[in-house]
């Protein structure tokens, strides 16, 4: 399998979030969950589209950790290498 | 604000279809249109007559074996399932069980942790598993099969009534947490149903029945059919009691 691409990953995950109501315009690496009304259960949705696409596992632990759209991003990304 | 759901195309699945309580399940949701997999621990014929009358009636079914109890069962049934009917399962009904019953002086560890394992650990399992097509599909049906001995205590059965209680709390915590996804869990809590379980009491225990008399298999799957059904989309967290009013 080829290596998963930073590039890969932000626009699924930006994709996905954006799918939970955020308008795309508004989702950017910076941006906290909090401000973009997404909630815990979106996030075990994101898990879910993470898992099944690139085979990362993420437990509730790590996303409990999980503040903003680039710590999600660098944390699939990690776990993939 | 999420909008009523009414059901995509999805299948359910019925833990302990095999006979009792859960075959008539299995035949009430495969006569409204649900494609069926009728799991059964070893009851391999029972499953099979049961996926054969639900044919011969036009529906759908496949038998699949699995003991809940079992950690890697949630997933076997649930690939299991979407392999052969080809949709996600959207309707799952938590009603395998077992029983063994003794004072509590005089239960056993083993009672204890194999009344636990299937009756309420398996239905968490399953219900985890469920959770991920039910989420993806923004509608989800599920009816866990606790007891009225989860409300009313019943001498000998602590480890029954634990673990049927513990399906009303685990119900019901699903409940707030995905309900905005379009899913629903709700609990039965049947009385005393004319099964194989109960076929060694005595039948004086009706009249303590305000209705003088046990109840039968089909009256527990025509609750599960409506708390299945597109109609019952606001009913949620719910426990409905099938008990002829031994509860009230």
């Amino acid at each position: 399998m080829s290596a998963i691409t930073t590039e890969q990953v932000e626009s699924r995950v930006i994709e996905t979030l954006a799918s939970f109501g955020p308008d795309v315009s508004q989702i950017n690496r910076d941006a906290t969950f909090e401000e973009l009304d997404i909630d815990s259960l979106d996030l075990v949705e994101l898990a879910q589209v993470v898992e099944d696409d690139y085979g990362v596992i993420l437990k509730g632990e790590d996303m409990k950790e999980l503040k903003t759209v680039g710590q999600a991003i660098d944390l699939i990304v990690s776990r993939a290498e | 604000m999420p909008e009523p759901s009414t059901r995509p195309e999805g299948c359910a699945l019925v833990t302990g279809a095999s006979r009792g309580i859960g075959a008539a399940i299995a035949k009430s949701l495969a006569r409204d249109g649900w494609p069926v997999a009728v799991n059964y621990r070893s009851d391999g014929d029972g499953a099979a007559a049961v996926v054969a009358e639900i044919e011969q009636a036009g529906g759908r079914a496949v038998p699949l074996a699995a003991d809940v109890a079992d950690p890697g069962a949630a997933d076997e049934l649930f690939v299991g399932a979407e392999a052969h009917f080809g949709v996600p399962v959207l309707g799952l009904v938590n009603n395998a069980g077992i029983s063994a019953d003794n004072l509590i002086s005089m239960l056993g560890e083993e009672e204890w942790q194999s009344v636990l394992a299937t009756n309420l650990t398996g239905a968490f399992r399953l219900t985890r598993r469920a959770l991920k097509p039910m989420m993806r599909a923004r509608f989800g049906r599920i009816v866990n099969i606790s007891s009225v001995v989860g409300l009313r205590a019943n001498p000998g059965q602590a480890n029954y009534a634990a673990a049927k209680a513990g399906l009303i709390a685990m119900t019901k915590t699903v409940t707030v947490e995905v309900a905005r996804r379009g899913i629903t869990a709700n609990a039965v809590a049947p009385g005393w149903i004319d099964t194989d379980m109960t076929a060694g009491l005595e039948s004086g225990l009706t009249a303590n029945i305000p209705a003088r008399r046990a109840g039968t298999p089909e009256e527990v799957a025509a609750c599960v059919s409506f708390l299945a059904s597109d109609a019952a989309g606001y009913v949620n967290g719910a426990v409905l009691t099938v008990d002829g009013g031994l509860a009230a």
